[in-house]
């Protein structure tokens, strides 16, 4: 699919991301089209979860911008930033579950929050989001009775609760067996596909490219930024730089 | 000169290894090296860092090295060191000793961030309580109920057993010298204006701080290290809303009401103090203890018990908020919590000293 020419839903431009004087990335620019599917990529410790966290608003950047939408979420007040935020969702790398509540009041948290839809009816959307995950009956359950896998899954429930317009993963399939993986990229890829959602996914899974990005975005910690942009079949052919093939075709780096 | 290493070379033998090779540089002084290792059965990765010593050490006496009977094993592991690795300097520097003044100037500079960050993070909450106020539903008083108990209700043993036993020892401690005068009558009087106005707000609020105070800060200082407070963010909740205003409703609520008790079994404590051991009847005990409170006193003290509430607990969801890394830094940030909170109940006790002087 061609994304180029649609509307975009998030512009990065010229992004400086630093923790204090710690500079992670620099000038990093590109867009995300609205319905795209985009992967992140590249090896341990690049800046993949940093950068993600900068297009939710998480932190502000000293230098360049994040459009979301057409709005400037790195200078708009709480409040339009909080209207934005209830179009995202988001599931982290460390899959962020409230510690001291049950799954169904974990998933419920935005919706009984942001909307006035009857309590009964939440409860029905909390099932139906558990389900998807294959997480039927666990609503009481504590995140700490979870295994990894089994709260990773939980965290793309909470992600998914208010239907957004756009979903962040960050690393959705690590911890999963092959099944549940694969499930998961059904699951993704139908998002995507019959829900028109957004999706932004970060992750070093190939598997998980190669089955649902329509495109992809290599990071890399030396060069602080992207080093490769394509189609995840163009990058696998990708001859011009040695570390993006050698991802893609799960090699070790040579060094020369 | 031949070096011959045989059998296996592990992290077990490497120390007399190396102080072999050691002895053997100190002594021999040889014009080239060859090491044997034909029967050198295993090496784990610290026997292979020994060799490596070994060759650098021989570089450094510019002789020039080689092997022989090298199996592939050998070869093998002693690759997996990575020789660049070894030499790579901290990408963090070492945090050097600084001298005496800088080390005073640094911690100037620290204390003026603290500050600036503890009066940002009061005026937030401020603000956000205000607001709370105007809106009721936006509160969740689920929550509020729930540190009512934890912070109030759980600590009533501790806070009642602490003010009988301080009650009994001002009683005794002061009967011992005003017995001389014959001035028993008075220890009830001294008991009483001591707990009420000082001691019980004062003891109750340490107490809270130490229980609650460092809770709310391990609470919320965990939910920093896990992104869960990241999570309320981006699901459009205000942190400052969602996490430290019923902390500290709760607090403000209950810290008074604890203060009442405590100045009960403070004053139940002298009382046996003066029944059982200085001749006073119940009711002469009463009844002098009561002539000396003020009911502006003790109202005056639940104010500041109510301030010290507010202080107690949003030092403490300051210090949680704080938190950045790793689980090391919740644990800071709890015992931060608490003794920040003593320094705050102690100041503001005494600017309340001060303006209630001049009222
Ligand atoms: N809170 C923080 N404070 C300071 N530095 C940080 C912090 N979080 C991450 N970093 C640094 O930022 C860099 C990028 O981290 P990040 O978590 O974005 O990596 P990543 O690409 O997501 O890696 P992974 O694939 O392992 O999750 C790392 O070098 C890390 O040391
Ligand atoms: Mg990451």
């Amino acid at each position: 699919m061609e994304y180029n020419n649609r509307e975009p839903v998030i512009v990065v431009e010229n992004l400086l991301a630093a923790y204090d004087e710690n500079v992670i990335l620099r000038d990093v620019s590109f867009r995300v089209a609205r319905g795209e599917l985009l992967a992140i990529v590249g090896g341990s410790g690049c800046g993949k979860s940093t950068l993600l966290k900068y297009m939710i608003g998480l932190y502000r950047a000293r230098r360049g911008r994040v459009v979301i939408n057409g709005v400037d979420i790195m200078s708009a007040d709480e409040d339009i930033l909080n209207q934005q935020r209830l179009g995202i969702g988001v599931l982290f790398q460390s899959n962020a579950l409230i510690g001291s509540m049950t799954l169904a009041e974990n998933i419920s948290l935005p919706l009984k929050e942001h909307t006035d839809l009857e309590p009964e009816f939440i409860s029905r959307i909390v099932r139906m989001k558990l389900g998807m995950v294959h997480l039927a009956g666990y609503e009481n359950h504590q995140p700490s009775e979870l295994s990894g896998g089994m709260k990773k899954r939980a965290g793309f429930a909470r992600a998914m609760a208010m239907d957004p317009t756009i979903l962040f993963f960050d690393e959705p399939s690590a911890g999963l067996d092959p099944v549940t993986a694969a499930e998961l990229y059904e699951l993704i890829q139908s998002m995507n596909r019959d829900m028109r959602t957004t999706i932004i996914i970060v992750t070093h899974d190939l598997n998980l490219v190669f089955a649902v990005a329509d495109r992809v975005i290599m990071l890399d910690a030396e060069k602080q930024g992207i080093i490769a942009e394509g189609s995840p079949l163009a990058l696998r052919e990708w001859e011009d730089d040695h570390r993006v093939y050698d991802f893609f075709n799960r090699r070790k780096t040579r060094h020369p | 000169m031949t070096v011959t290493i045989s059998g296996r070379l592990s992290i077990s033998s490497v120390r007399s290894f190396l102080a072999d090779t050691k002895t053997l540089f100190d002594t021999a002084s040889p014009s080239a090296l060859t090491v044997d290792v034909t029967d050198l059965k295993s090496i784990d990765s610290a026997g292979a860092l020994a060799m490596l010593e070994l060759e650098e050490r021989a570089r450094k006496a510019s002789l020039p090295v080689s092997y022989t009977g090298m199996s592939h094993e050998v070869r093998s592991v002693m690759d997996l060191i990575d020789r660049k690795a070894l030499a790579h300097p901290p990408i963090h520097p070492e945090k050097t000793v600084s001298s005496f003044f800088e080390g005073v100037g640094e911690g100037c500079v620290d204390l003026y961030r603290d500050f600036v960050a503890v009066m940002t993070f009061l005026g937030d909450l401020i603000i956000t309580l205000g607001r709370s106020f105007a809106h009721p539903r936006s509160v969740r008083w689920s929550e509020v109920t729930f540190y009512m108990k934890k912070a109030g209700i759980e600590a009533l043993p501790i806070v009642g057993l602490i003010s009988v036993l301080i009650g009994l020892i001002i009683a005794f401690m002061s009967s011992l010298q005003l017995k001389q005068f014959g001035a028993n009558m008075y220890v009830a009087a001294l008991v009483g204006i001591s707990i009420v106005k000082e001691l019980g707000p004062m003891m109750t609020a340490i107490i809270v701080a130490g229980r609650s105070g460092s809770a709310f800060a391990a609470e919320i200082g965990t939910m920093m290290v896990n992104e869960e407070v990241d999570a309320l963010v981006t699901m459009g909740f205000n942190p400052i809303q969602f996490l430290a205003v019923p902390k500290v409703m709760a607090a403000m609520v209950v810290v008074p009401l604890l203060t009442l008790y405590a100045m009960m079994f403070g004053i139940l404590g002298g009382l046996v103090v003066g029944v059982t051991g200085l001749d006073l009847t119940l009711y002469t005990y009463l009844n002098q203890t009561f002539e000396n409170i003020h009911l502006r006193d003790l109202i005056t003290s639940l104010v500041k018990s109510g301030v010290f509430a507010a202080l107690i607990a949003g030092i403490g969801c300051q210090r949680g908020f704080q938190v950045s890394g790793g689980a090391e830094a919740v644990g800071e940030a709890t015992t931060s919590a608490v003794v920040s909170a003593i320094f705050l109940i102690v100041a503001a006790d005494s600017a309340f000293a001060v303006v209630l002087h001049y009222l």
